[in-house]
């Protein structure tokens, strides 16, 4: 009776939608349409005109029964498959909204979230190094994204042509955003525009490398950052962004059938945040430490901008992390949950560890919690409930402050802003745990009844099987494996080959006197 | 002539300059500098880097006064001063061979 009840009101609700999509759409296009569709327009609840004027990108719907156009909305409702309503797909302004907003957001994580974030922790010298590697990068990306990135990682059709290489990369398809237009690439989302998704992803593929240049900071020159990120995005970065999202992708456990490793990585655990953590380790190390590093006192020139900063980036996360929802949907509200959790908990206990242990709690380290506490949860924040988060928080403020602190100064590498001790070191905490702490419960690709389709993928490389024998971590460690195995070994070779070219460092004078002036003819502050 | 130099506290700045004003004292100079003495620096932490700070902020604050007023001045200087607690800073009293005001030609005793 309650679930009848329930379809009453879900039956009603869509109906309702319906008049006003109707509404909305003559206004929309009054200027291509009669100038007659103005009055219903003015006037949406007394005139049933709209539901014989249907988007005219969409005949189909016109076409369709009463049924099926309620099934089609429905479907947008729930962002789930369109095809049983017969009615071809198109755009929902709904998710469209959500997935704009969300890539706005994301950039704001770089320009100037990790801008500042980063810029706070350096010397007053170097802090426009930090802000044109930020910049730098987002330029350059987006350039590399519109040309090969998007179609190397999202594209598809070397799965045809060389099935082995399409695990490890995705097609050529969409070289210059070719067909990259308004409609969805349904292999990824019912119903976001592919070009909203590929902009959306290009947000990724912009903060990632830039997060690698936090333990290089204040001693590699800008022309050496711009070559290693050109060379690492070929090398690391699309391989291992198709091969855990891309349809025909090695380790996407969610979406390919076919997927040898069946992980899962809801924002970016591997992808992102190892990849980024684990090379700026390596990097570090081919570059070696700070002139004076361990003698000379090198301190945070401003707090304030690292504060800023690291709000910036808890704010632009949402975009990250509910945003890989690829919808505004039930996922994405649980993504926003967790992500809130973890990341207050980790930023509670970072400091509450640095009070009982160092006697103090610094404002850095709440930042530092905060920012690990977002690390960790990411490649979760899809697949774990509230408590699972909480449990991530708790790590997050933990292991990254041990490996920050303890480890760096055991090992004495120079990673300066600890994107090692933080992202690599979380990342790689986030994805094992993703594998214990998953709840299949709060997401339904997870289920062996996907509600997006009528068979779900994941039913066929093992994923559905792993999570209920509770083995999914081993499947998380190859992954964690694979990731660490191809950042280590591009940034030896990328990382050396640049060395050995134009070089990595500036002179020891040039070192001195600081990055902004030799690479940048500026100065930061005047006083 | 004498120049007083006085490493302060400095919180204490303008209680000291409020004693010399009431003393009749028209001008000083006031620098803000950074030293040690017995006071122990001390330690920040970033993350997993500690620094230790030695060199504290003071306040130096240099007079030039005629030999009569220069007593006056250095007690009020130490009783304004004062805490009680370690830095609370040292005066210093040189001789001062001749001074010069710049727009008048004035020199000696009536420059300063």
């Amino acid at each position: 009776m309650i679930k009848k009840t329930t379809s009453v009101i879900r039956l009603l609700a869509a109906v309702a939608s319906l008049a006003m999509l109707g509404a909305v759409t003559s206004t929309l296009h009054a200027d291509t349409n009669a100038p007659a569709a103005a009055p219903a327009a003015a006037a949406p609840a007394a005139a049933p005109t709209p539901l014989a004027t249907p988007n005219p990108t969409n005949s189909a719907f016109a076409s369709a029964s009463l049924t099926n156009q309620v099934a089609f909305l429905e479907a947008a409702h729930s962002n789930s498959n369109p095809d049983p309503s017969g009615i071809a797909y198109e755009s929902d302004p709904g998710h469209n909204a959500w997935m704009m907003v969300s890539s706005a957001f994301v950039l704001m994580m770089t320009l100037p979230g990790l801008a500042l974030f980063y810029g706070g922790l350096v010397r007053s010298k170097n802090i426009l190094s930090i802000i044109a590697m930020c910049f730098g990068i987002t330029t350059l990306v987006s350039v590399l994204w519109w040309a090969f990135g998007y179609s190397l990682v999202f594209g598809q059709s070397f799965s045809t042509t060389n099935p082995t290489l399409g695990l490890i990369l995705g097609g050529t398809e969409n070289f210059f955003f070719k067909g990259v237009n308004s409609l969805p690439n349904t292999s990824y989302a019912y119903w976001v525009s592919q070009n909203v998704y590929s902009i959306f992803q290009l947000t990724f593929a912009i903060i990632t490398p830039a997060l690698i240049f936090g333990a290089t900071a204040e001693r590699m020159r800008f022309g050496a950052i711009m070559a290693f990120v050109f060379a690492w995005m070929f090398i690391v970065y699309f391989p291992l962004a198709h091969m855990v999202w891309g349809a025909t992708g090695l380790m996407n456990g969610v979406w390919n059938a076919a997927a040898k490793i069946p992980a899962i990585d809801f924002a970016g655990g591997t992808v992102v945040h190892m990849s980024s953590g684990w090379t700026a380790l390596i990097l570090c190390l081919i570059l070696g430490k700070r002139i004076g590093h361990g003698k000379e006192q090198m301190m945070p020139h401003s707090l304030v901008l690292t504060f800023i900063g690291t709000a910036l980036l808890w704010v632009g996360w949402y975009g990250f992390n509910a945003g890989s929802a690829v919808a505004a949907d039930v996922v994405a509200a649980n993504a926003f949950t967790t992500t809130t959790l973890a990341t207050a908990v980790g930023a509670f206990t970072w400091p509450l560890v640095e009070w009982i242990f160092k006697g103090k709690p610094s404002v850095l380290g709440f930042c530092s919690g905060a920012v690990a506490g977002l690390v960790v949860i990411t490649p979760a924040c899809g697949f774990v409930n509230s408590t699972g988060a909480v449990i991530i928080g708790v790590v997050a403020g933990t292991i990254p402050y041990i490996f920050s602190t303890i480890v760096k100064n055991i090992f004495k590498y120079d990673d300066a802003l600890d994107t090692f001790g933080v992202h690599g070191v979380g990342g790689t905490c986030g994805a094992l745990l993703t594998g214990i702490l998953v709840d299949p419960t709060v997401n339904s690709n997870l289920q062996a009844v996907s509600a997006g389709s009528p068979h779900n993928p994941a039913m066929d490389n093992g994923l559905i099987t792993a999570i209920a024998n509770h083995s999914l971590v081993v499947a998380q460690a190859k992954a964690a494996g694979i990731t660490i195995a191809l950042a280590v070994v591009g940034t030896l070779v990328i990382g050396y080959l640049v060395k050995f070219t134009i070089g990595l460092r500036p002179s020891v004078e040039g070192e001195h006197q600081g990055l902004d002036i030799i690479d940048h003819g500026e100065e930061g502050y005047t006083h | 002539m004498k120049k007083i130099e006085a490493i302060i506290k400095p919180f204490k700045l303008e209680e000291v300059k409020d004693a010399l004003s009431e003393l009749g004292i028209e001008g000083m100079t006031v620098t803000e500098v950074k030293g040690f003495g017995r006071q122990k620096g001390h330690t920040e932490i970033y993350r997993g880097s500690e620094y230790t700070v030695d060199f504290l902020p003071k306040i130096k604050l240099e007079v030039v006064l005629t030999d009569s007023a220069v007593e006056g001045a250095v007690a009020a200087i130490v009783k304004t001063a004062k805490t009680g607690k370690i830095g609370d800073g040292k005066v210093f009293v040189l001789p001062v061979e001749d001074a010069i005001r710049i727009r008048t030609d004035e020199t000696g005793d009536k420059a300063v």
